[in-house]
């Protein structure tokens, strides 16, 4: 396996865990509080949803030619990284609250049980709302791994990663029937937005005919100077809003 | 309509996010990363900077915003 692969592999499986994992938590929630068989229909359909986005979306894909699919491919990776990042950075820095999926879960078993009775047969309320939970979260990861996927000519690679994470995570959730809550999914995502931001950066630039020093090792440098640029950032950041609330008082 | 209305705003919502600013900034720096390469200069650290400017500026402005709210 090359170091882009690896690097394919592990961006994909984070990112892949991190969205499972939101979209495991709105679907226990529903099942917990409403009905089970309803959530899991919502989900079984959603998943068939994704599948169909996927399999109409890859192999478009793949057919561009390589400048042009790593320019697209590239700048959109680059905005949906510097997104990640940007939220990243603010949660660290104390700006935006902290992802936290025991609040998630009782916020959503709350509007669940507000929501009315259980009907019997399908609950709708459950199927809605387990299925958009499922396909909304499940489109980051359809994102992530197409677009990784298909700059490496290596679909089935992100693919793979991108179900196991899948796997994985929804293994933990049933086998506890609690949401993930130890999964460090603050920091996840900032590893996610370096990983999405670097490959976009490389990409990007190689897309519209801009030659890295070193080629594809030049990776090897981006990824962590994207990480310490945004480690430096929270870090003065922090300074920024200490020295404001020390001013304030 | 407004079924279009709302598929238009999820799109916006999924690709462009919270800061417009972003997509403009990474769109504009692509282009003139690929005027440079295509008149032979060397524009690999175009994008980097770029992206580094954004995203200090980005911050700082939801930095900035927080205070003026509080």
């Amino acid at each position: 396996m090359t170091g882009t692969q690896i690097g394919l592999v592990a961006s994909v499986f984070i990112a892949c865990t991190v969205e499972a994992v939101e979209a495991l938590t709105i679907v226990l929630a529903v099942g917990a509080t409403r009905s089970w068989r309803s959530a899991m229909i919502g989900l079984g359909v959603a998943l068939a949803a994704l599948a169909a986005v996927t399999a109409a979306l890859g192999p478009a894909l793949t057919e561009l030619p390589i400048n042009v699919l790593r320019a697209v491919v590239g700048g959109l990776l680059l905005t949906f990284g510097l997104q990640w990042l940007r939220k990243a950075i603010l949660r660290a820095g104390g700006l935006k609250a902290l992802h936290d999926e025991e609040a998630t879960f009782t916020e959503q078993a709350e509007l669940a049980l507000a929501a009315g009775t259980v009907e019997n047969g399908l609950d709708s309320y459950a199927f809605f709302v387990s299925f958009k939970g499922s396909f909304l979260e499940g489109l980051e990861v359809v994102f992530i791994a197409l677009t990784f996927g298909s700059n490496q000519k290596d679909v089935p690679l992100a693919a793979a990663a991108a179900t196991a994470a899948v796997l994985v995570v929804a293994c933990a959730g049933f086998a506890l029937k609690a949401p993930l809550a130890r999964v460090p999914e603050n920091t996840l995502k900032f590893v996610v937005g370096v990983m999405l931001t670097s490959f976009g950066l490389f990409w990007g630039s190689e897309g519209v005919h801009a030659r890295w020093p070193g080629g594809e090792t030049a990776l090897l440098v981006v990824i962590p100077a994207v990480a310490l640029f945004a480690i430096a950032t929270i870090a003065s950041l922090r300074r920024t809003l200490s020295a404001a609330a020390a001013v304030e008082t | 309509m407004n079924r279009i209305r709302g598929l238009l705003r999820f799109l916006w919502d999924f690709v462009v996010g919270d800061d417009w600013r972003i997509a403009v900034a990474v769109t504009s720096a692509l282009l003139v990363t690929l005027v440079l390469s295509n008149n032979g200069v060397t524009s690999w650290w175009l994008l980097p900077v770029a992206v580094a400017a954004t995203l200090t500026a980005s911050v700082c402005g939801a930095a900035r915003n927080r205070r003026q709210s509080a």
